[in-house]
């Protein structure tokens, strides 16, 4: 079996054991999306206006909080050093832990996230580019975050820090993947915003595991 | 000639280099400030449309254009300390955080004013506010990180990592920034539409913004100091030099 | 004998101390090294810079004569203080990942077989979070059973918490490696009982 591979078996595995970790990202996807219902109110066409909004904001906070586990338990135990001196393609250990992320967390966002959907509103037609949004969209996010979890580990500040930093780097993918489904609600064609999605997702693809290895070296320094 | 400027590169050669740079910049700031302020404020022609409150203008624009310029400085001194091992470089990135951070926020908050006389609202979303408070948030949080940390050496290269995928992003979100804005308000003017320049108006944000070039380098020169020698603290040079 | 490892003028920094300069030794094929040095003297950091997870503040380390690239990483295996298990995983499936994932191939018997010389077989199928101390220390030192074809051995402090059983299976284990022509870097505060044809020591002052 390939590193890659086995890496994300391992990871996955480990995750099936710890079934709590993953779960709670859900909720807290949830939840989130809930709360801004709650602080706005329950009027139809309103959240129908916010509702694309939400779930990616939602979103964006929900992978942002699953991040520090990215490689913080690895690196306490000892395995994080072993993945890097294993006689396997750098790049591709950093990718196998991207990927695993992203199987635990923004897959299943993307398929909640409809649920979402219709709790604010959306059309069916919106509904459909809301996945395709997020499909496209969550990859990104756990591709440079994580750069961002390789940057904050052992740092103090926590979450906070890893928000302050990560945030403003997601502002694309907030734009392009809400904007896609806000486009269909308005009656035009997704495919500029979804386009420009897969463009910054390829562009990210290269960055994030380049900065995160490198960050991962200077940690373990 | 190459290795005596090889040889600056040490934090301790530099260190009295840069202290007899800083008058001179600090003095070369002052004076094109009192140029540029006589040309924007004196000299330059009320505005047709604005009146007299478009003048933050030649505060509002060098800020920005600094605050941008700066960044991609930090960057290039960040990533220099990155890949040659310089703790200088590293330290000068520190140093020119602030100040870039400073000119930001200076950005917004007379963008801001600017906008009350002549819009009506302090803020609006409009692409290059927005673009601002976006590197605003990029400058603190490069200084958050690089605080983050005990060892000054993890700090400089955690931070060179983060300014470089900072620097990459840059254009990109400035894009995705102006894409969310032309695509929400349509037709709505931007809140900072510089009025169509005059020559004296181009002349007078050119020289706030050497000013405030002069300004930059001066103050971080200074901050550079500072930071050379809480980090070289225990060696004996700096004991010796205390005051020079 | 050619020297395999070469390192030449090695300088250390860690956390703005200078922890060593111009530290140079060489060592060939069956060659036992070890490190010695007061606590804090930066054993660990060498091994970490042999290993290519620290970088040096200056000097070179060579693998047979040339610049580790790659490669290195194919013929080093390194145990550090931290025994790299995953707590979710149990012992045989975290030793399963760490030979898989260094390429190395065990047969089912072989890697039973290393399992039951550090006395782990009877806790094979627990989750790593349930090991003492000791197990834990075992289990990182099991893959070493199987990896003879990994020339360079760096080991931080293997033989700390070990019981004299387990001391005895480490000492065969690198003794046999070192017959086969294999190398072994260790650091200890205590005298190794490895029986070994050339043995160096490395002091750092510290």
């Amino acid at each position: 079996m390939s590193g890659f591979a086995l890496l994300v078996g391992r990871d996955l595995r480990i995750a099936l054991r710890r079934r709590g970790d993953a779960l709670n990202v859900l909720v807290f996807f949830v939840v989130a999306a809930s709360l801004f219902a709650l602080g706005v109110g329950p009027e139809p066409r309103l959240l129908a206006a916010m509702g694309a909004g939400v779930v990616w904001v939602a979103a964006l906070l929900a992978a942002m909080l699953s991040l520090p586990r990215m490689f913080a338990a690895d690196l306490a135990d000892g395995t994080l050093e072993q993945f890097l001196l294993a006689p396997q393609p750098l790049l591709g250990v950093v990718a196998a832990k991207i990927a695993s992320h992203w199987m635990l967390t923004g897959l299943p966002l993307t398929l909640i996230a409809p649920l979402i959907g219709l709790q604010y509103h959306l059309p069916a037609s919106a509904l459909g580019t809301l996945v395709v949004s997020l499909l496209i969209g969550t990859p990104v996010l756990s591709a440079l975050g994580a750069a961002g979890a390789a940057l904050t580990l052992g740092a103090r500040g926590g979450g906070a820090l890893l928000g302050l930093l990560l945030l403003p780097l997601y502002v694309p993918v907030l734009v392009f993947g809400a904007g896609a489904v806000i486009a269909v609600q308005n009656g035009l064609e997704p495919g500029a915003h979804l386009s420009l999605l897969g463009a910054f997702l390829a562009v990210s693809s290269l960055v994030g595991p380049l900065a995160a290895l490198a960050a991962l070296r200077i940690a373990l320094d | 000639m190459i290795l005596d400027w090889l040889r600056l590169a040490a934090p301790q050669a530099f260190y009295p280099v840069a202290g007899r740079m800083i008058p001179w910049f600090a003095v070369l700031a002052a004076l094109l400030a009192a140029a540029g302020l006589y040309v924007g404020f004196f000299v330059a022609p009320t505005d047709a449309t604005q009146g007299e409150s478009y003048r933050i203008i030649f505060i509002h624009v060098p800020a920005a254009w600094m605050s941008m310029f700066i960044y991609v400085v930090m960057a290039f001194w960040a990533g220099t300390g990155l890949v040659l091992n310089t703790r200088l470089s590293g330290m000068m990135a520190s140093a020119l955080a602030p100040t870039g951070a400073m000119f930001t926020f200076l950005a917004l908050w007379t963008g801001s004013l600017w906008g009350k006389p002549t819009w009506g609202t302090w803020w609006a979303w409009d692409a290059r506010m927005t673009s601002e408070l976006i590197l605003l948030f990029l400058y603190l949080g490069f200084i958050a990180l690089k605080g983050a940390f005990a060892d000054p050496q993890r700090a400089d290269r955690a931070g060179a990592v983060l300014a470089l995928l900072g620097a990459i992003n840059v254009p990109i979100i400035y894009f995705s920034v102006v894409w969310w804005n032309t695509l929400h308000q349509g037709a709505s003017v931007s809140l900072t539409r510089a009025p169509s320049m005059a020559m004296t108006m181009l002349a007078g944000m050119l020289l706030m913004a050497l000013a405030a070039w002069m300004y930059s380098i001066a103050v971080s020169l200074a901050r550079l100091r500072r930071i050379i020698r809480a980090r070289e603290s225990d060696a004996e040079w700096v004991r010796l030099s205390a005051g020079k | 004998m050619p020297a395999l490892l070469d390192v030449k003028d090695l300088a250390c920094e860690r956390g703005g101390v200078r922890l060593f300069a111009g530290l140079r030794f060489s060592a060939g094929a069956g060659a036992l090294l070890r490190v010695r040095g007061p606590n804090g003297s930066g054993k660990t950091s060498l091994l970490r810079i042999l290993a290519g997870l620290t970088q040096p503040a200056g000097g070179s380390v060579h693998w047979r004569g040339r610049e580790r690239d790659d490669d290195y990483r194919k013929e080093m295996l390194f145990v550090g203080h931290a025994p790299g298990l995953s707590d979710e995983l149990t012992v045989l499936e975290n030793l399963d990942f760490a030979l898989e994932f260094s390429g190395a191939r065990a047969s089912r018997e072989k890697t039973k077989e290393s399992l039951e010389r550090f006395a782990l077989q009877r806790v094979a199928h627990m989750p790593a979070r349930f090991l003492s101390q000791g197990q834990r220390r075992r289990a990182a030192l099991a893959r070493l059973a199987v990896s003879g074809g990994v020339p360079l051995w760096l080991l931080d402090e293997p033989f700390a918490a070990l019981d004299a059983e387990a001391v005895e299976q480490l000492s065969r284990l690198a003794a046999a490696h070192l017959a086969q022509g294999g190398l072994v870097v260790l650091t200890s505060h205590q005298e190794i009982p490895i029986a070994a044809p050339a043995t160096e020591t490395v002091v750092l002052q510290g």
